[in-house]
């Protein structure tokens, strides 16, 4: 099997005097969509910025696509930034700029593009993302929480990345919209073939589109397996997890889609 | 990677190959679409896009063989792309399934009537602004009038709380600041006074000056500046965080709850912190006469208490409580038109400085041309 996209190996983070991680490790191997689940507090978003490089870890080793993540090695670091994307929680995107400018920034700052090329490949992917090109236009202001989703993902997909962090992608969407967007990024994960890290509590996304799913608990990774292992897990959190009466609506709705 | 070339054409009469190597990737992007330009001049009928060179392929490089190969068919040429591998077929399909839908482009207006449209907006502005104060006026003065019907209503500790956040706490600054403000201008006046020999008009000029304008405008101008913009700050993200829609739903009255304890408690504390800054405006001066022109503070007393009068000292006292009352008005009306983002804080707790500090200038100008006409 060729390397992992990601590899953390023996993770400790401390924030602010409490152990959020300790000897944690994961794998995400390359092309797959690997969901992160957690209870709140466990530490879900703080293992994606750690593994960003926005949080240093008290001990441990983290490598993206075969390089070490270190915040120290800018030069690293920038060649590393070039080749993922991050959707954050709310969106993150720069309010004082529209959505098209947002999807450029990246652009601008790591390549040497033209500007009316720069301005094809946003219209590009804001398209990609499920927008319409006039949205491009718009101020992250004027947008509803689900297009503000997608454009916060055509920012993350700007450079074609390799691989693309989600933090709870779904959060905060209806019904419909969050299916939409399941099928958005499973589209888009098919045809362009990046990697995919995705922390959701969204049932219905981790039966919809993961691979395998990684639990997070007891300040580390549980287990990482797909999904029907993990129904028959014996540890109390996960079995609730998916046996509760949301896992099982969301499974009962996945098998339906299946066969119909 | 930019010297390469990475479109080859061989063109055999009425056919051209092109044959396209190496990475089609965004980062080469620039270089690959001057490239792909030059197929422009092809003179064939027929050109067949080979891609079985490319090593790597993304959305970018995608996207331009595509546009290359539009540009050629909308000028007649039939065109077919072979050698794509599966992947390669896979994206040129994702990329070709959202490129249908033209782009709108907006056009920008010209200079001229984006200023007047500019213009146009501000005046409407303007005009709304002035309207919504007057009606937060009068709901705030429909709110206390209710209130004093029914006094037990009224919200003592947020009262309390505020008299100490604005009053007591802003002792300090509005002190330090007019007891410099009494020295410079104890100072100034000394240079130039001196040169008629009337040195001693500078005790009139320190004591008329401070307690008619400079002792309350500094006050005024402190007090928005530290007490107005908090009220909209606080007000405002309580406002972002829904707590003002929560309150409406259990039946509390905004109005009732936050902007009249703060109102009240501005109303109260700036005349107290008016007079401490004219006190400290006359020690100011009165320390400089002292070391400058040698007029001692018993001198400069006695001469305040002949020359000036009283007058002086209530014409800046009866503006405190009206300034109070405006830069309380315009702190919570800002800070209750806060919606949207974390961002509209900022913007209009600027704005609530800005327009108290105009409008006691205004009014401060108002007084002044009032007060002289009846002789006072």
């Amino acid at each position: 099997m060729s390397e992992p996209a990601i590899r953390v190996r023996g993770l400790r983070t401390k924030l602010g005097g409490q152990e959020i991680h300790k000897d944690l490790d994961l794998e995400v191997r390359k092309g797959e969509i690997l969901g992160v689940v957690g209870g709140s507090g466990t530490g879900k978003s703080v293992l994606m910025r750690t593994i960003l490089g926005l949080i240093r870890p008290r001990e441990g080793t983290i490598e993206v696509l075969g390089k070490k993540v270190d915040p120290i090695d800018r030069e690293t670091m920038i060649s590393l930034e070039r080749r993922w994307g991050v959707l954050f929680q709310d969106g993150a995107l720069f309010s004082s700029l529209t959505v098209s400018e947002n999807v450029q920034v990246p652009m601008r700052e790591h390549l040497d593009l033209p500007a009316a090329l720069a301005e094809e490949f946003a219209t590009l992917k804001i398209k990609l993302a499920g927008l319409k090109a006039e949205d491009g236009h718009k101020y992250p202001s004027e947008l509803s929480g689900g297009m503000r989703k997608r454009a916060a993902l055509a920012r993350a997909l700007a450079l074609d990345p390799d691989i693309v962090f989600l933090d709870e992608p779904t959060a905060g969407l209806d019904p419909v919209g969050a299916a939409q967007f399941d099928d958005l990024l499973q589209g888009l994960c098919r045809s362009l073939g990046f990697t995919v890290f995705l922390i959701t509590h969204d049932l219905d996304t981790l039966y919809a589109v993961t691979d395998r799913i990684a639990v997070l608990a007891d300040k580390k990774v549980l287990v990482t397996a797909p999904i029907a292992e993990l129904e028959r897990h014996p540890h109390p959190w996960i079995h609730e997890y998916f046996h509760g009466p949301r896992g099982r609506a969301a499974k009962g709705s996945a098998m339906i889609d299946a066969t119909s | 990677m930019a010297a390469k070339t990475q479109v080859s054409v061989t063109e055999e009469g009425e056919t051209a190959r092109v044959s396209l190597a190496g990475a089609w990737t965004v980062a080469a992007a620039a270089d690959l679409d001057s490239q792909l330009r030059r197929l422009r001049l092809l003179k064939a009928r027929r050109a067949t896009f080979d891609l079985s060179g490319i090593e790597h392929l993304d959305t970018a490089g995608a996207w331009l063989i595509r546009q290359a190969a539009k540009t050629l068919t909308d000028g007649g040429v039939t065109v077919a792309l072979a050698g794509a591998d599966q992947r390669a077929s896979a994206l040129l399909e994702t990329v070709a399934g959202v490129d249908q839908s033209a782009d709108t482009p907006v056009k920008a207006p010209a200079t001229v009537i984006e200023l007047l449209e500019r213009l146009g907006f501000a005046t409407a502005f303007a005009v709304r602004e002035s309207r919504s104060y007057l009606g937060f006026l009068g709901l705030t003065l429909e709110t206390a009038a209710r209130i004093a019907l029914r006094p037990h209503r009224f919200r003592f500790t947020s009262f309390a709380f505020h008299l100490e956040a604005v009053g007591l706490n802003a002792l300090p600054i509005v002190g330090l600041i007019s007891f410099l403000i009494g020295v410079v201008m104890a100072y100034q006046g000394a240079t130039q006074l001196r040169q008629f020999g009337a040195e001693i008009f500078v005790v009139d000029l320190v004591a008329i000056s401070v307690l008619r304008e400079i002792g309350i405008l500094l006050t005024a101008i402190v007090v928005a500046g530290r007490s107005g913009s908090a009220f909209t700050a606080q007000i405002g993200t309580m406002k972002l965080r829904e707590e003002v829609d929560a309150m409406r739903a259990l039946g509390l009255d905004p109005v009732e709850v936050l902007v009249l304890p703060r109102l009240a408690a501005l109303v109260v504390a700036m005349p107290i912190l008016c007079f401490f800054s004219d006190l400290m405006g006359l020690i100011g001066g009165a320390m400089m006469a002292w070391i400058d022109l040698d007029i001692s503070p018993e001198t400069f007393v006695r001469r305040v208490q002949a020359n000036t009068s009283i007058k002086h000292f209530w014409v800046g006292m009866v503006k405190a409580p009206v300034f109070a009352a405006m830069i309380g008005l315009v702190g919570c009306y800002q800070g209750l038109k806060v919606k949207g983002d974390a961002g509209s804080v900022g913007r209009l707790t600027t704005r609530s400085v800005v327009q108290s500090i105009f409008l006691v200038i205004v009014v401060d100008a108002v007084f002044s041309i009032f007060l002289s006409l009846i002789d006072v």
